[in-house]
């Protein structure tokens, strides 16, 4: 079993029932596809300082091409949704589950880089169909101490609560025509400094419900997660990671984005609505 | 015959025969489980159910979901104003929650959309058979059920389903308790229950008497107050009426920030006491009785409203009905009033006449079971009821949670018996726990919990299966 499963089950909410999070204008793209296929449904979460954008790029609409309805969503305070400079990762997360609810089936979250984290969070409040990370930063000082050797300079204010940079070259690969590097770099934004600061301190996530299956990947060659850091995260969930080389941090926006989300879309036709693992 | 007005899943397809001990058929339904009622506690039953890996058949009379929430159920007793009294954070689902830009309390029309939407989001319809009733639940040889029903209304045969596991969801808030008083039969003026009463027109320009201060009881003497030409207002005691906002936030969520902090329970009566002292302030002076108990030791009172229209006049408190006369009642203290009408408000009492009262260990034959958590049947483990909690909060994530455990404890009997015949232990030693402080001796008190009692005992007893 895994060591998430072993964490125990809270039921007791009381702090979270006594301080629900306000509601925001929240920011959802979306992509359908022409015919319903009864294919499953998919809502991504970006990473910090990204926003739905970062997906309505290329995956949205690859997806919904290949029959899956796909939808992103903006954290409180990144891409189009309402400002949030206090938001904390629980926040976050509601933003995640409060979108995933109002879909019309059981979704499959993806979360990137910290919007892996977020997902992991929004996991164990709602029971996901199945669950893909990708590049996950799944937080804590090893996350920092790897950030730190290879982006000293947009690391480090990030600890004083400034704003985390990371660079064109952490996030994408050569491949990518440096026009486009920038483009994407000029939208980046920043997340609230709580839940930066949560980043490397805050609580693991609670076990998921409804245990989803849940899908590792990303790059060896992504100069924000070390290899080390996939495996890592893979084997929380009982898996190994795919990987793909020669990629940046930012699978869905580099050169070659095609073959991460058809890895993942292949998964989810393999795969078994819900596994029935005992 | 009720004509569905959902789409329900097909007849059963019928597997093995096996024979009923009187000689009629049964379909084996091998491993699934059923589930009684499509009322909030049946449908989280349904999804926890599934969501585990099991087969589910789940029964329902009415045509439609929601149980108590759906306005266009006979028995429905929600009317027309009907609000929650428990704040959204704890009346919804733990792993569904409500859009967060609906109000605190929101109206019950919004609660039966949202029991569509998780019914729909989880895919549950497709096990539900609607306009079905449940008549019959017998056990049988290796800890399984045979189930009985047929169409609401007694139309078309019976027929009788073998299931590995039953799940009692058929709620406990239809069935009218009505009190018996002396003359009410030579009483002239309108009598009703209030599960009839679903609209404040039919108060309107009446003179009006409400019996009972639950939270029926309370909103309808509000409605009277504003609709009647007079309301009195009967309570056999004094209660604590809260207001739905204290300190600017839904008055559940303050007292749960004290629970977070593992505010004893005397402390948190103390302060609940002050507090009302220095804002309701001192009721008696309006001629309502002084609380004969101490707060949350009756089932919490939420209503803004009730103290403001008794300080406009709008509503007489008075005591106890002794009697009824033909064009008057006669009240404990000997006054006599005139009502043209009466609602009893007087709660609802629980019913399952599909079972043996003996089996849930209600020997007298009173609706009162004798469980474990409210939920676990000594000596039969593969029965379950969800729902039968009257807390101090929301019942969705106490049904939810129920539902989790049942189904956990499922799967263990077949992969760690052991795990599952020492939790069997458990609920023979427990049966007949109480989950709340001290509460008034009355029938509404019998499933009375305190949400934060009840749901660590859960807690412990979900960690105490796993084993964790
Ligand atoms: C006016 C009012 C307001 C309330 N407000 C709140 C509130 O604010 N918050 C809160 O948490 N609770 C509130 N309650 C309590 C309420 O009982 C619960 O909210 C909820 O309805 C319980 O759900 P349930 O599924 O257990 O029961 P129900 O909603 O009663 O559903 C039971 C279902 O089982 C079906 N059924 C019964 N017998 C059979 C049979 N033999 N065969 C087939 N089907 C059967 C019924 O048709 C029904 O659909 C309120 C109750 C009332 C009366
Ligand atoms: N807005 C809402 O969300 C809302 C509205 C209504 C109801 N509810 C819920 O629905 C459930 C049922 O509430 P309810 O108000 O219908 O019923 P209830 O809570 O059982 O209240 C019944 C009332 O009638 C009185 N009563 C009972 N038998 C009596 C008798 N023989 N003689 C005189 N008085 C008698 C009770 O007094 P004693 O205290 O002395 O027993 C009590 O005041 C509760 O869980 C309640 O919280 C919620």
């Amino acid at each position: 079993m895994s060591e998430r499963t072993i964490e125990r089950v809270r039921i007791m909410r009381s702090w979270e029932w006594a301080r629900p999070v306000r509601p925001v204008r929240r920011e959802v793209l979306s992509a359908t596809p022409e015919l319903e296929e009864g294919q499953p449904l998919l809502l991504f979460v970006p990473g910090f300082g990204h926003g739905a954008w970062a997906y309505a790029e290329h995956w949205l609409g690859h997806a919904a091409e290949r029959g899956f309805p796909a939808y992103a969503v903006s954290p409180r305070g990144h891409g189009g949704s309402g400002p949030a400079p206090e938001a904390n990762l629980r926040a976050y997360a509601h933003d995640v589950v409060q979108v995933a609810a109002g879909l019309p089936r059981q979704a499959v979250l993806v979360g990137h880089g910290a919007g892996a984290l977020v997902v992991a969070h929004a996991l164990a409040r709602y029971p996901a169909r199945a669950a893909v990370l990708v590049a996950p930063v799944l937080g804590g000082w090893a996350t920092f101490g790897a950030a730190l050797r290879r982006n000293p300079l947009g690391t480090l204010p990030a600890v004083f609560g400034g704003r985390l940079r990371l660079s064109r070259r952490q996030l994408f690969s050569r491949e990518l025509p440096d026009a486009d590097a920038r483009r994407h770099a000029a939208r980046l934004g920043r997340a609230a400094r709580r839940a930066q600061w949560q980043l490397l301190t805050g609580a693991d996530p609670e076990p998921a419900v409804g245990r989803p299956p849940v899908l590792v990947l990303g790059s060896p060659d992504d100069r924000v997660v070390p290899s080390s850091a996939l495996t890592r995260a893979a084997r929380r969930y009982g898996s190994a990671p795919l990987l793909f080389p020669g990629m940046g941090h930012d699978l869905m926006l580099d050169a070659r984005w095609r073959e991460p989300i058809d890895a993942i879309l292949d998964w989810l036709v393999k795969h078994p609505a819900r596994d029935d693992r005992g | 015959m009720p004509t569905p007005t959902e789409h329900g899943r097909p007849d059963p397809e019928t597997t093995t025969l096996a024979r009923s001990r009187d000689g009629r058929p049964v379909s084996d339904r091998g491993d699934t489980v059923c589930v009684i009622g499509a009322g909030a506690s049946g449908l989280t039953a349904v999804k926890n159910l599934a969501e585990h890996g099991f087969g589910v058949d789940c029964y329902e009379r009415e045509t439609g979901i929601g149980g108590a929430w759906n306005w266009r159920h006979d028995r429905s007793p929600v009317y027309a104003s009907t609000h929650l009294i428990s704040s959204r954070p704890f009346t919804q689902f733990p792993d569904f929650p409500m859009p967060d830009d609906w109000p605190d309390y929101p109206h019950h029309s919004q609660l039966l959309s949202y029991f569509e939407r998780y019914a729909d989001h989880f895919d549950l319809r497709r096990h539900i058979w609607f306009g079905t009733e449940v008549v019959r639940v017998e056990p049988v040889e290796d800890d399984r059920w045979d189930v009985t029903t047929r169409s609401t209304g007694g139309y078309g045969p019976e027929r009788t389903s073998r299931y590995a596991a039953v799940v009692i969801a058929n709620g406990h808030n239809w069935s009218p308790k009505l009190p018996r008083y002396e003359g009410l039969e030579q009483f002239r003026g309108e009598v009703m229950h209030a599960s009839s009463y679903k609209d404040p027109a039919q108060l309107r320009g009446k003179r009006v008497l409400v019996v009972g201060a639950g939270n029926t009881g309370c909103d309808i003497a509000v409605e009277a107050a504003q609709q009647a030409s007079h309301c009195w207002h009967s309570t056999r005691r004094g209660y604590w009426y809260a207001p739905k906002y204290v300190f600017g936030r839904p008055a559940d969520q303050v007292n749960d920030t004290l629970l977070a902090l593992r505010v004893p329970l005397r402390v948190r009566q103390w302060l609940y006491h002050r507090t009302l002292r220095l804002t309701v302030g001192d009721l008696t002076r309006f001629g309502l009785p002084k609380p004969d108990h101490r707060v949350y030791e009756t089932h919490p009172i939420a209503n803004s409203q009730l103290v403001y229209h008794v300080g406009h006049g709008a509503i007489t408190p008075v005591p106890d009905v002794g009697r009824f006369h033909a064009h008057s009642v006669e009240l404990a203290d000997g006054r006599q009033i005139d009502p043209e009408m009466v609602v009893f408000a007087t709660g609802y009492l629980p019913r399952f006449e599909f079972l043996d009262a003996k089996i849930l260990g209600d020997d007298e034959g009173v609706g009162r079971p004798r469980l474990w958590l409210n939920a676990f049947v000594p000596d039969h483990p593969t029965l379950a009821v969800a729902g039968l909690v009257q807390p101090d909060s929301g019942v969705f994530t106490l049904s939810h949670w129920q539902a989790v455990l049942f189904a956990r404890l499922l799967r263990l009997r077949t992969t760690r018996p052991e795990r599952a015949a020492a939790f069997a232990n458990r609920v023979r030693a427990g049966a007949g726990e109480r989950y709340s402080g001290q509460v008034k001796d009355s029938t509404r008190h019998w499933f009375e919990v305190g949400h934060a009692d009840y749901l660590r005992a859960l807690e412990r007893a979900l960690r105490d299966l796993e084993g964790k």
